[in-house]
């Protein structure tokens, strides 16, 4: 369950138009996966407006990954960039935490 | 000896499967070691030795029982254990290598963690159980997992995953340490032994009169039966080390061996053949009684004989003991260089009593000797209280006679103690006492030493007079005079007095001798004088008695001769002429 929704994005270190580098890291198809799937790509959808880049990973098929990443609640959302990186764990229901944690102003 | 009518059946009710910890004593303590595939609670405030105890589960685990493990630490960093437990030897980095033990640090920082919503810690649990499987872990520690509370705002949530999670770990068949800080009236601070009912261990760090002791206490233990005292432990250069030493049981067996003490005049008090081996000696006395030089020769005598033994020196330091030791001729120095005595030397306000008592516990089991001595136990007292000195003794006897060690202690008695009670009464625990005693006469001080009891053996009841000088120590009978007991400079001249009236009686005797051969010479000579007379009145009497024969016999001649001339005979007479 590897998905790469690369959206186009131009102008890639303009201040405004900053693209933003998001991993979802789930746990199969456990409710509270499918929930932050769900949530993140209407959240996505509404307001950045395609300037990102979203890699959904599955930890169940990369349990290593769980160490080198330092995972212990899932799901987790890891926004790399911009700087600085957030972690947002949770179904991402909250909308408006979710968009803070991103650093989305309004 | 055996009193036992069969065999000695210590554990024999055991049920519950369980797993050495490979921590000296603790698997003493709890019969076996944690309860195997289940979790155990090690709880106590910071800085008691938690990290410590579940690291030396999961490196003995890998080293002694060929049962790898996983470490996941909430706190420090892999490396900075590696480099902690590295000072004691354990060599993590080689292990981790080895696939025996697997270190994984868990960050979380609350600052960097935004929560939306429901979650699980599904991440804890497969990082955790790839760990598991990447090496067959059989043993696993969290240290420490209460950190998940401060790194998460949802307590609700990570209540319910804990109580998964010890689930799932039993599933796993591995057997768990989790740690945790203690609370506030609670083992720990946010409940954790809520969820493992199991076995929880609970380490103190106790500081009494700024003395500090490490003590651990198994609180709980499900299915198993358990030391409940509190046990003191070390931590040092090797590791953990607990003592389960309030195991009295008295049934250590027991020696009719003898061990001579060193001074000769006193193996002859001890019907001729010295202590007991494996018993207990208590030499008390008054300051300046020579309590340590009994010691020192009794120490000599043993490593004389090929023996070994420590010396546990509380008051002076080892150079001190042997340099005094060498003024009466005991050179001990010759016996450390051999490698067969051992000092220990430590001010008791070093650590707390129990400490000491670890301390001695664990030199014992490393050098193995077969006569310790303890100089002085009364410099304990600042340490401790009277109670808690003789519960330490006790324990230590105990601990030493099991061992069929022979030991031997000095305490210092005051002199307004006439009973001869010591301060820490432990008089009835030992086996045999000596007491020196002053004895104070004629402007000088002398010691008398007194066998005041020697459990199993003939002793005598005398008191003698102990005396140290540069060739060692004497015993000498003390002097009974007609005003009493004599010692020292008395007791010589009393002796000498003795001496004269020896001499005199001598003199006397010779002089009646004398008179006796003179007055027989008088009478010889008075006999053979009168044998003169009586010789020279004999030859008076024969002389008369001669003159009368010859006068007859003369008188007899002539009357013949007269008559012949009356015959006629004129010619003849002619003739004759």
């Amino acid at each position: 369950m590897e998905h790469n929704l690369d959206a186009q994005h131009e102008n890639p270190l303009d201040g405004e138009n900053q693209p933003y580098v998001l991993r979802l890291y789930i746990t199969g198809a456990s409710t509270n996966s499918l929930k932050a799937v769900n949530n993140l790509k209407e959240i996505c959808d509404t307001y950045l407006d395609g300037k990102y880049s979203l890699e959904i990973i599955d930890v169940y098929q990369q349990k290593a990954l769980a160490k080198k990443e330092n995972i212990i609640a899932l799901p987790l959302l890891i926004k790399s960039f911009p700087l600085p990186e957030k972690r947002i764990v949770g179904d991402l229901s909250d909308t408006a935490k979710v968009l803070k944690g991103l650093g989305y102003s309004v | 000896m055996d009193l036992q009518p069969s065999e000695h059946n210590k554990f024999v009710h055991r049920t519950l499967p369980k797993t050495q910890t490979g921590i000296s004593g603790l698997d003493e303590i709890t019969g076996g070691g944690v309860p195997k595939d289940r979790p155990t609670l090690i709880c106590g405030a910071a800085g008691c030795g938690k990290t410590l105890f579940s690291m030396e589960f999961i490196v003995h685990g890998a080293m002694k029982f060929n049962e790898p493990g996983v470490f996941m630490a909430f706190e420090e960093k892999a490396e900075e254990l590696a480099i902690n437990v590295a000072s004691l030897g354990y060599d993590l980095q080689k292990l981790q290598e080895d696939k025996m033990v697997r270190l994984d640090h868990v960050h979380i920082e609350k600052s960097e963690i935004e929560e939306t919503g429901e979650y699980d810690l599904d991440g804890l649990f497969i990082r955790l159980g790839h760990a598991i499987d990447s090496i067959g872990a059989k043993r696993v520690v969290l240290d420490t997992i209460e950190n998940l509370f401060s790194g998460l705002h949802n307590e609700g949530i990570i209540r319910a995953e804990l109580r998964r999670l010890f689930g799932w770990l039993k599933e796993k068949k591995v057997t768990t340490i989790i740690t945790g800080e203690k609370g506030d009236g609670m083992l720990t601070r946010h409940g954790l032994e809520e969820y493992v009912s199991d076995c929880v261990i609970l380490l103190d760090h106790r500081v009494t009169n700024k003395i500090s002791t490490r003590l651990l206490r198994v609180v709980k233990y499900r299915g198993s039966v358990h030391g409940t005292n509190e046990y003191p432990f070390l931590i040092d250069e090797d590791g953990v080390s607990v003592l389960p030493v309030t195991s009295l049981t008295l049934h250590h067996d027991v020696s009719s061996e003898r061990i001579p003490t060193g001074v000769s005049g006193l193996d002859k008090m001890l019907g001729g053949k010295g202590f007991f081996i494996g018993s207990s000696i208590l030499v008390s006395g008054t300051a300046g009684t020579g309590k340590t030089s009994i010691a020192g020769a009794f120490v000599n005598e043993t490593c004389k004989n090929g023996q070994r033994c420590i010396y546990f020196a509380f008051e002076e330091s080892p150079q001190q003991i042997i340099r005094n030791m060498k003024s009466i001729s005991v050179d001990l120095q010759e016996h450390v260089g051999k490698g067969l005595l051992k000092f220990h030397a430590a001010r008791p306000t070093l650590n707390g009593l129990e400490m000491h008592l670890v301390v001695i516990h664990k030199m014992v089991k490393e050098f193995r000797p077969d006569v310790v001595v303890l100089d002085p136990i009364t410099n304990l007292i600042t340490v401790g209280s009277v109670s808690e000195v003789k519960s330490l003794l006790i324990r230590l006897i105990d601990f030493l006679q099991s061992e069929q060690i022979t030991v031997m202690f000095t305490a210092l008695t005051l002199n307004d103690n006439v009973t001869g009670q010591t301060d820490e009464s432990i008089s009835s625990l030992v086996d045999a006492w000596l007491m020196v005693r002053d004895i104070e006469f004629n402007g000088e001080r002398n010691r008398g030493l007194y066998v005041m009891k020697s459990r199993g053996m003939k002793h005598s009841n005398q008191v003698r007079e102990f005396v140290i000088d540069d060739s060692g120590l004497e015993l000498v009978d003390v002097y009974l005079g007609p005003d009493g007991v004599l010692t020292g400079s008395a007791r010589e001249a009393e002796q000498l007095l003795e001496k004269t009236g020896v001499v005199l009686r001598d003199h006397a005797v010779s002089l009646k001798d004398r008179e006796i051969e003179r007055k027989k010479m008088i009478l010889e000579s008075k006999i053979n004088s009168l044998k003169q007379e009586f010789d020279s009145f004999q030859d008076d009497l024969n002389k008369t008695y001669v003159e009368e024969e010859l006068r007859k016999s003369v008188l007899e001649k002539n009357r013949s001769e007269l008559t012949r001339k009356r015959d006629g005979a004129a010619g003849e007479i002619e003739d004759t002429l």
